[in-house]
């Protein structure tokens, strides 16, 4: 009998537990997202202060965080808090207000404190479903140039920020810079 | 009498109740009905990943079906729908996924792995083949010595 043949099955063995481990760590509810490398889509919708209607140019000009989220959402509840910190630090961050109804935004903007320099008004879905959202919060990462470059599902706390977010988006300033 | 009709009530009451999970929509005709049926089966929800968006409850998956809806009855074919809605949430919504240089694994890593195993069956029944032809059954002249001598052995012991 010829000896490899013997270790076959050792290394089958290997091999599937390699692959099972690696798959404890996947998460498979964290779709990647389709819409990176693609330009944030248009859109005409109202905002959520005041009577202005914004559109894609209004994002454009300087690196930002796009955060998805509602208030219907309790994620985005323990959020909030976070993305206070992140915009006082200097850090452009947009809001979409997704399917939601804007008297509670403005309640919960004005009790908890507005992190958001453009407030969309997304209350049927349609900008959240052009980006390929499926829940909040979600938040993108775009360019200077409306280019969508990462997108993070779920909350954004000091540690998502540090490792995936803040490098990313650090870059982008830096590249926008002239 | 009168408990019967209760039953029949409540029974009535319960199935519209079912019923209101499921979005009411006036299709133009009974091809579109049936084209509505088969893409919301395709399509698979984002959020609750092993259903389909048909199945689903999520808000989400409504939406989604509400879309398939509006862009039926723009007259839109199904490519053009499963088109739009890969563009944005990605090959996962499919649950017929594109050929494509992504996923040829998944269409035919199947047929790869039933084709190794038949040439892996092939190769073990020639070999034996091969063995059976080649080794003799008979005993050698030795062996039968050999042999002899067990046996004999055997009966002086008894």
């Amino acid at each position: 009998m010829k000896r490899w043949i013997m270790v076959v099955p050792l290394m089958v063995f290997l091999l599937l537990a390699v692959v099972l481990y690696k798959g404890l760590f996947l998460k498979p509810d964290e779709l990647p997202s389709a819409m990176i490398g693609k330009p944030f889509p248009a859109f005409s919708l109202a905002s959520v202060q005041g009577e202005r209607t914004l559109s894609r140019a209004d994002l454009l000009g300087r690196p930002a965080l796009v955060n998805v989220w509602g208030t219907w959402c309790p994620s985005c509840k323990v959020e909030h808090p976070y993305l206070n910190q992140l915009a006082e630090q200097g850090v452009v961050i947009h809001g979409i207000n997704y399917k939601d109804d804007n008297a509670a935004a403005l309640k919960w903007l004005a009790e908890f404190h507005n992190p958001y320099q453009l407030g969309i008004r997304d209350e049927q879905g349609t900008l959240g479903l052009d980006l390929g959202v499926y829940g909040a919060p979600e938040t993108f990462l775009i360019d200077a140039q409306g280019v969508i470059r990462y997108r993070h599902v779920g909350v954004v706390d000091a540690t998502v920020w540090r490792e995936q977010l803040a490098p990313l988006y650090q870059g982008l300033v830096d590249e926008a810079r002239p | 009498m009168k408990r019967w009709l209760a039953a029949l009530v409540l029974g009535l009451g319960i199935g519209n109740l079912a019923q209101a999970a499921i979005d009411t929509y006036q299709f133009a005709d009974e091809a579109e009905r049936e084209r509505y049926r088969e893409l919301t089966k395709e399509l698979r929800c984002p959020k609750c990943q092993n259903q389909d968006i048909a199945d689903s409850n999520a808000p989400i998956a409504a939406d989604l079906r509400r879309e398939i809806f509006r862009m039926l009855g723009e007259g839109k074919s199904n490519q053009q729908i499963i088109d739009f809605m890969v563009d944005r949430y990605g090959d996962f919504v499919r649950y017929k996924p594109a050929l494509n240089g992504r996923t040829w694994l998944l269409w035919f890593g199947p047929g790869v792995l039933l084709a190794g195993g038949f040439v892996v069956l092939a190769v073990i029944v020639r070999r034996r083949r091969g063995q059976a032809v080649g080794d003799d059954d008979r005993l050698s002249v030795e062996e039968r010595e050999r042999l002899a001598k067990l046996l004999d052995r055997e009966q002086n012991h008894d």
